[in-house]
């Protein structure tokens, strides 16, 4: 199975990079954008076929390394 | 006194850390980040500056789980003194031995000059030789420094004394180097056994390199 983990800065955490890009796309005349966070995407391979016993396993590896839930949160879609 | 200076792959601040607390006549010894001890006789443990494993993933996240960080830990919750610097204050967030977190400047800029700091709390192990309001010439070298922690934690640390420095102007008044929060530019825990600064003290121990602020900062541990 495959695990996609996305992680971007919490609401209410200032995001420097997607607040820049925000102004970027802004001045290139991109119109009508509220806002733009920017986050990483962790792509982890994993070799059982247990879908909950992946999902159980990739969040442990979220709040143990892959975020850190001080400032982060993480979203994880199993395929 | 005994100083242990720990070096991850990409640290780049320890042989400076060693010259400086050497230059103030103690003696050190560097530690390897597969150590699973630190040496038995030491005083005080720095995690110096750098860039452990790349900053890959976050900055200090891969290094906190180096098997030295284990003896760090059990260390520190034994009331060891230990002081994080730049890479070594990311180190010791994301270790959960202090509190808060460094995010990417707000300006997305590598962050290197001189920078006036004002001296907020000096009960403490750390700034004890310094004064409260003091405002100290410190360099600083940072493209993750913009520490974060949300309101709750402020309070706590507000309140505990645990805010140690601040981003100032040369009369010590708050100026925002990198977004941090209320400009805090280092902080302890809440036991005051663990500090953790963005700005490099080992790096202001000379008047003709700019600044020789920095020996107070480290002669504290003395005390």
């Amino acid at each position: 199975m495959t695990a996609v983990v996305n992680v971007f800065l919490k609401d209410g955490v200032l995001d420097p990079q997607g607040k820049a890009a925000h102004h970027a796309l802004d001045s290139l005349g991109f119109a009508g954008v509220d806002d733009v966070r920017i986050g990483k995407q962790i792509i982890i391979k994993l070799d059982t076929e247990d879908r909950a016993e992946a999902e159980t396993e990739v969040k442990e590896m979220c709040e143990t390394l892959l975020a850190n839930t001080v400032i982060e949160d993480y979203t994880i879609e199993i395929n | 006194m005994k100083v242990a200076v720990l070096r991850f792959p990409g640290t780049n601040c320890e042989f400076d850390t060693q010259y400086a607390f050497e230059k103030l006549g103690h003696t050190t010894e560097l530690v390897w980040h597969e150590s699973e001890q630190l040496p038995t006789d030491i005083d005080l443990v720095v995690v110096p500056g750098g860039f452990s494993y790349g900053d890959y993933l976050r900055s200090g996240s891969i290094a906190r789980f180096s098997p030295v960080m284990k003896a760090v830990s059990v260390y520190a919750n034994d009331g060891g003194k230990v002081l994080g610097i730049c890479n070594g204050f990311q180190i010791l967030t994301e270790a959960g031995l202090l509190p808060g977190a460094l995010k990417r400047n707000n300006n997305l800029h590598f962050i290197s000059k001189h920078q006036n700091l004002c001296v907020i709390n000096n009960d403490n192990a750390f700034l004890n030789k310094c004064n409260k309001g003091e405002v100290l010439n410190i360099p600083i070298a940072h493209a993750d420094g913009n520490y974060y922690i949300d309101d709750e934690g402020f309070k706590k640390i507000e309140a505990n004394g645990q805010i140690l420095l601040r981003y100032s102007d040369d009369k010590g008044e708050p100026v925002v180097v990198n977004g941090s929060v209320t400009s805090i530019a280092g902080v302890c825990n809440e036991a005051k056994n663990v500090f953790g600064l963005m700005p490099h003290p080992e790096r202001a121990l000379e008047a003709i390199l700019g600044s020789e602020d920095g020996v107070r900062m480290l002669k504290g541990f003395e005390a």
